[in-house]
């Protein structure tokens, strides 16, 4: 099966700052893949480029097997881009925005989905409100029927849910997961790890124009392993044996007592340390064992470089 | 090419709704202000000078005023359009689609021709209650107005690509149309002109614009209709050229 998107070697400067360094991704279709990175990483250098916003130095693109600079009219049909600006144009209503946009994919009477994606993301209240009397998060969803009018196959959400409240959140990810349910390849860029973690299947890693992990969610979980002891200690200090498992930024000192974030690799080890911390004469007011999660992931690859 | 295409035909009925949804900016103000040069040239004048053989100063006038609104809007449409969608950011819903460059310069510059062709029209028929004007060569009209829109909304769309910021559009709006329009022989005959000026006027594509125009309805211009056709018609096809190669590149727009 052709891959819904094919990135090859694709470099991208910008008066000799290199934003992309050959990123090389294969996004295959149905996927919920997910693009993370630090600002400046490149992400939305690289959704630009395969919105063919931007054209690469080196290297080419396929959406679907089109080729977004030599084949661009039929890899634009397949793409639906949310872009991350919060952008509209103030002269016309929602549905007069979402049937223009139809158009210029060369869709005309395409009002019924109009209104199945306006009532998927609540908007038909608002259907002949002018662009300019909506809230941001309002605009936000107008943004996301917009990449949506031409039931494109492959939709890319350029940090969708940033500055949103919880309802259109809720409410967008309800439906980009009917959608990617259905069949739709969907590529996200967020801040928010936790949606990443949550809605995701694969997960690329950007760091400054290169592609520092590239891997499925349970997989990039159980690679950088490692869980997180919380001890919160009635009595005593933490024995000088154990400060080396201190997780950095973590150390908490308070009324009741001192706070700890140590780092576990298995939970093997937890024993030992509940071991130390008794024969060091200290006393455990609570105890919390967190599982890593992709935060904690996505820290130790930035600091540490590559775990491709 | 498909000039009919959904797509074109969808970003022109934007393009035309955009303007028609101000059209109290867009149409009314232009025809209040050539109904002032009129009012302000035609009453001063009047009687102390004559243009073309036998044609009085209001009627002279009359022609060039229209024109001049035609240029003038036709160009305002296009460029605005342009650089408020780049500084705005909402151009990014004409780049996605798959529009062909072709298809997104025959939509700005055909909606820029039916803005310039309605303030054109409302000021000839606010003016034309002051004198008396015949249509000699009726085509000759509608073939140098339709010419003359189709190019100054090419200038237009050349314009609002080149342009980052509002400040560069005036600048090429008040040093280069503006001139170029106003030394082209709205309010005069160049054939009044010291000879060098009468020269230089020759140089300028507006002046066989607004001079083929005026050969409609007079009969009777400073050079051949035929001759103005020629120049104008290679004129626009330069521009168009600029223009499509503009898109084609990307210039400016996708980087």
């Amino acid at each position: 099966m052709t891959a819904a998107i094919q990135i090859d070697s694709v470099e991208k400067s910008y008066k000799g700052f290199k934003a992309l360094k050959g990123v090389s991704l294969t996004i295959e279709q149905g996927e919920f893949f997910g693009l993370l990175g630090p600002n400046g990483a490149g992400k939305t250098t690289l959704i630009s480029t395969i919105a063919g916003l931007i054209r690469p130095d080196v290297g080419s693109i396929r959406i679907h097997g089109h080729d977004v600079v030599s084949d661009q009219r039929q890899a634009r049909m397949k793409l639906g881009v949310v872009p991350q600006e919060l952008v509209f144009d103030p002269f016309f209503t929602v549905r007069e925005t979402l049937r223009l946009q139809s158009g210029y994919f060369g869709l005309k009477n395409n009002d019924k989905w109009i209104d199945e994606v306006m009532e998927h993301l609540d908007l038909t209240p608002k259907a002949d409100v002018n662009m300019r009397a909506l809230s941001g998060g309002m605009k936000r969803r107008v943004l996301v029927a917009q990449a949506l009018v031409h039931k494109p196959p492959v939709i890319v959400l350029d940090e969708p849910t940033a500055g949103v409240d919880v309802e259109l959140r809720q409410t967008l990810w309800k439906f980009i997961s009917r959608l990617n349910r259905e069949g739709h390849t969907v590529v996200l860029t967020t801040h928010y790890l936790e949606e990443a973690q949550a809605m995701c299947q694969r997960v690329a890693m950007l760091k400054t124009g290169n592609v520092v992990a590239l891997d499925t969610m349970s997989q990039l979980l159980r690679r950088v392993s490692g869980s997180s002891l919380v001890v919160h200690l009635k009595h005593g200090t933490l024995p000088e044996g154990l400060r080396h498992l201190v997780a950095h930024d973590q150390q908490d000192e308070n009324n009741s007592g001192n706070k700890y974030t140590l780092r576990v690799n298995e939970y093997a080890e937890v024993e030992g340390i509940l071991a130390r911390l008794r024969e060091g004469g200290a006393e455990i007011d609570e105890m919390q064992l967190q599982q890593a999660d992709l935060e904690d992931i996505f820290i130790q690859i930035m600091d540490s470089g590559s775990a491709r | 090419m498909n000039f009919f295409s959904v797509g074109f035909r969808t970003l022109f009925y934007k393009e035309i709704l955009r303007f028609w949804k101000v059209a109290t900016q867009t149409v009314a103000a232009p025809v209040v202000t050539s109904m002032l040069y009129l009012l302000i040239f035609g009453h001063v004048l009047e009687g102390k000078v004559q243009m073309l053989d036998g044609v009085n100063y209001t009627s002279f006038l009359i022609p060039g005023l229209v024109m001049m609104s035609v240029l003038q809007n036709a160009f305002a449409n296009s460029s605005s359009s342009l650089i408020q969608s780049k500084i705005t950011g909402n151009l990014v819903f004409i780049l996605l689609p798959p529009l062909s460059h072709w298809e997104i310069l025959a939509a700005y510059v055909s909606a820029s021709i039916v803005r310039g062709l309605a303030v054109g029209a409302g000021v000839f028929i606010i003016t034309a209650w002051f004198a008396h004007l015949s249509f000699v060569a009726p085509l000759w009209i509608i073939v140098f107005a339709l010419l003359g829109a189709a190019i100054l909304g090419t200038m237009g769309t050349i314009a609002g690509i080149w342009a980052e910021k509002f400040d560069q559009l005036a600048a090429f709006q008040n040093f280069l149309i503006m001139p170029a329009t106003f030394l082209a022989g709205v309010f005069y005959s160049i054939q009044k002109l010291p000879p060098f000026w009468l020269a230089v006027s020759h140089f300028n594509p507006f002046f066989y614009m607004i001079d083929g125009f005026r050969y409609g309805f007079f009969g009777k211009s400073d050079v051949s209709p035929w001759t103005s056709l020629a120049i104008v018609s290679v004129f626009f096809a330069v521009l168009a050229a600029v223009a499509i190669n503009m898109l084609r590149r990307g210039y400016k727009l996708r980087h």
